[in-house]
């Protein structure tokens, strides 16, 4: 077989294992943020289906796929139903650069970091119809937000991604993992320590994680751009946030703590717990804070993180060429 | 935006809708916050006109949970219609309960047994406490703060334990009784009080530290929704509202009812007026009762809890009254017109959130939807109480 065909097969297998990770990966997510949630607050969590409630993500799940889908009677059906379905499907391509051990990854592709970014990018598309097509007020509202903080938070993501790339000079995942050593103190989080602070709040902002979660802030807008799925619909775009978490989780520690770097034993055993860890804070920092309000979120990122990150690349642009 | 807005609903909706009349301006959106939004606490309805997220003009629509409250207290005797009393604010039932019999002892020209007073005092003041909890806990969650409704909640289960003792009911508490009250402390509910004033306390700095000087709270509630004193005189607002407005009105100060004038304690007042000065003088406001508990727990006389000779069907001699005290939202009051006989001829219930609320589509004006919401919650309105 030509190697064409090869690479195609690979690819479409390393699909159908994504997209069976990424649902198992959700279910696990329900649970633990259920969990994580339940004990900050005091309270147990789910503990009434199965021991400990483990089986409360599967009760959880099996509800959302029996709820009646319903279309609103205004809405524009095509729009609607497209934007969960848009919404969910660019996040499995996001994962076939990510290499998760030394030779653990679907495709070998040396612009990964653009890809990611790229497709990632395709989410507000999905956002964005979804509150159009529902026409309702709340989700327009919802998709209106959820462009704009999209749009003010790609660009640090991006400002915040760039030192990294200067520093290896390659947009491979891998071979910017290769080039941070295999100790805790020759990761880039060290070298790049704005660098980080910025994508990370980027990474909370693009996946509408509280304290960003205003396109769907239930207390202002009911549920933002979801106000009216139902079922799978919601199902959807639920998974594609957790999904969208897992991916910049892992962008996180491949680029800034080493990815599957680690002391005594390289591989994906290193690289897991560091995503798992990224997310705990994730969910920490959710049940935590308070929601930022609409123009003081636009506010951080054009007035702050947007001139730090520029700053932090002027400042790696500088010491590079006096280094070399 | 015609496609979503107003020309395929033209017609539709009901009589506010129908009849709202917006600002002259073309590019706007009419938006129903409510009946059915997670932030306005139950059927508040606030009709928003907005550019943006920038709202030009708001109006509440009330009376979704009206319940003709007043009307009910012309057909049922004193004795009869005093639990409802308890349903008008769920939050703060004491208070209402103790406007109501104050009102009816007022009439009838009735002296309250000492011990009595303190039971209501001291009950009145940890009912302040939970409702200031619940507000507290629910306003942070229309901030998009999860968490402290759950500790909010948990402080206030002991509470609910503490008053299901003495009054049978962990939520519409109607422990007063024209003359007295119904039951009498026992030496556990006092115990738990004590208990509960030592980790109520303990709890307060906590509080403080991870949410009063929290800096995304402090941004969300500083300098958003400024009321001056004019515009609360204006509108009859009353309670931690003025109180945050530089107004030092506190009923139990300043028509001293009871034996309140026994106890040391501050009214705090803020001169800022926005929804941080409303925030921090109900915090003060929960541990200043927790003062007064503490005082009144020391000095408890001994004695009777009913006056004597209290007819079962009162029947007070004709005339009018108004009988006012310091609710968890502001001054509760309850006039009632007597005509000597068994029922009340008229029964008016001054609620201090219906004043309050009138405060809102000024300060509403030119903010942000999320300002708004802000505000709401920091009036700390109950709807039930609103539309009686």
């Amino acid at each position: 077989m030509s190697e064409i065909t090869l690479n195609i097969i690979r690819i479409w297998a390393g699909l159908f294992i994504i997209l069976s990770f990424v649902s198992v990966n959700a279910i696990v997510l329900v649970y633990l943020e259920r969990k994580v949630a339940g004990h900050i607050q005091r309270r147990p969590g789910p503990f009434e289906v199965g021991p400990h409630g483990i089986l409360q993500p599967f009760a959880d799940a099996v509800k959302l796929l029996g709820k009646q889908l319903i279309t609103p009677c205004y809405a524009d059906a095509i729009l609607y139903w497209a934007a969960p379905i848009l919404s969910f499907a660019p996040v499995a391509v996001c994962f076939l650069p990510i290499p998760a051990g030394p030779d653990t990854r679907v495709m070998d592709i040396n612009v990964g970091v653009i890809l990611i970014l790229a497709f990632s990018g395709l989410n507000v598309l999905a956002l964005c119809l979804a509150g159009w097509g529902s026409q309702n007020k709340w989700s327009l509202l919802g998709a209106a937000r959820n462009i704009a903080q999209s749009v003010g938070y790609e660009i640090p993501l991006l400002l915040s991604v760039m030192p990294i790339l200067m520093l290896t000079g390659s947009l491979d995942l891998n071979t910017i993992t290769q080039n941070q050593g295999v100790w805790p103190w020759e990761w880039y989080v060290f070298k790049q320590p704005l660098a980080f602070i910025i994508f990370f709040v980027c990474a909370l902002a693009e996946t509408n994680r509280a304290p960003f979660d205003l396109p769907e802030a239930e207390s202002e807008l009911t549920a933002g751009f979801h106000t009216e799925y139902s079922g799978m619909g919601f199902g959807l775009f639920f998974m594609s946030e957790y999904t969208y978490m897992i991916v910049v989780c892992s962008m996180t520690a491949l680029l800034f703590l080493g990815g599957w770097q680690g002391p005594l034993a390289p591989g994906w055993w290193w690289f897991v717990p560091k995503v798992y860890g990224l997310l705990l804070i994730m969910m920490w920092i959710r049940w935590t804070f308070p929601r930022v309000r609409f123009d003081q979120l636009l506010n951080v990122s054009w007035k702050w993180l947007i001139p730090a990150s520029l700053l932090n690349l002027l400042a790696t642009a500088l010491v590079i060429s006096l280094c070399s | 935006m015609s496609l979503i807005g107003n020309d395929i609903l033209a017609g539709k909706g009901d009589f506010y809708s129908r009849n709202f009349q917006p600002t002259p301006r073309e590019d706007t959106l009419i938006l129903n916050m409510g009946p059915q939004h997670p932030s306005t606490h139950g059927v508040l309805r606030v009709m928003l006109e907005i550019d943006g997220e920038y709202i030009i003009r708001a109006e509440p629509v009330i009376g979704y949970v009206h319940r003709m409250q007043e009307k009910m207290g012309e057909r049922l005797d004193y004795n009869q219609y005093l639990p409802n009393m308890a349903r008008v604010d769920y939050l703060h039932p004491l208070a209402w309960n103790w406007a109501f019999v104050g009102a009816a002892e007022k009439l009838m020209g009735m002296q309250v047994p000492e011990r009595a007073e303190y039971i209501r005092i001291i009950t009145c003041e940890l009912n302040r406490i939970s409702s200031h909890l619940l507000w507290w806990g629910t306003y942070l969650l229309d901030l998009g703060a999860f968490t402290p409704i759950l500790y909010a909640f948990a402080d206030r289960e002991k509470l609910a334990d503490i008053l299901q003792r003495i009054t049978g009911s962990r939520l519409t508490f109607s422990l007063y009784q024209i003359g007295g009250c119904k039951a009498d402390m026992d030496d556990r509910f006092i115990r738990e009080t004590k208990e509960f004033i030592e980790y109520m306390r303990s709890r307060f700095p906590m509080y403080k530290d991870l949410v009063t000087d929290n800096l995304i709270l402090r941004k969300r509630v500083e300098g958003i929704g400024g009321i001056t004193r004019e515009e609360c005189r204006k509108y009859g607002a009353s309670g931690p509202v003025v109180r945050a407005s530089g107004i030092d009105y506190d009923v139990r100060r300043a028509e001293p009812y009871s034996v309140y004038d026994r106890f040391e304690f501050d009214c705090p007042v803020y001169e800022d007026g926005d929804a941080l000065a409303r925030y921090l003088v109900r915090m003060q406001e929960m541990e200043q009762s927790l003062k007064i508990i503490e005082q009144a727990l020391k000095q408890l006389p001994d004695g009777e809890i009913m006056a004597p000779k209290v007819p079962k069907k009162p029947k007070p001699p004709a005339g009018e009254v108004y009988h006012a005290v310091e609710g968890g939202r502001g001054k509760v009051g309850v006039c009632l017109i007597s005509d000597g006989s068994p029922v009340p001829y008229r029964v008016k219930l001054r609620s201090p959130s219906y004043s309050n609320l009138s405060l809102f589509p000024s300060i509403a004006g030119g903010t942000l939807l999320a300002d708004a919401i802000s505000i709401l919650g920091s009036l700390d309105l109950i709807v039930p109480e609103i539309d009686r």
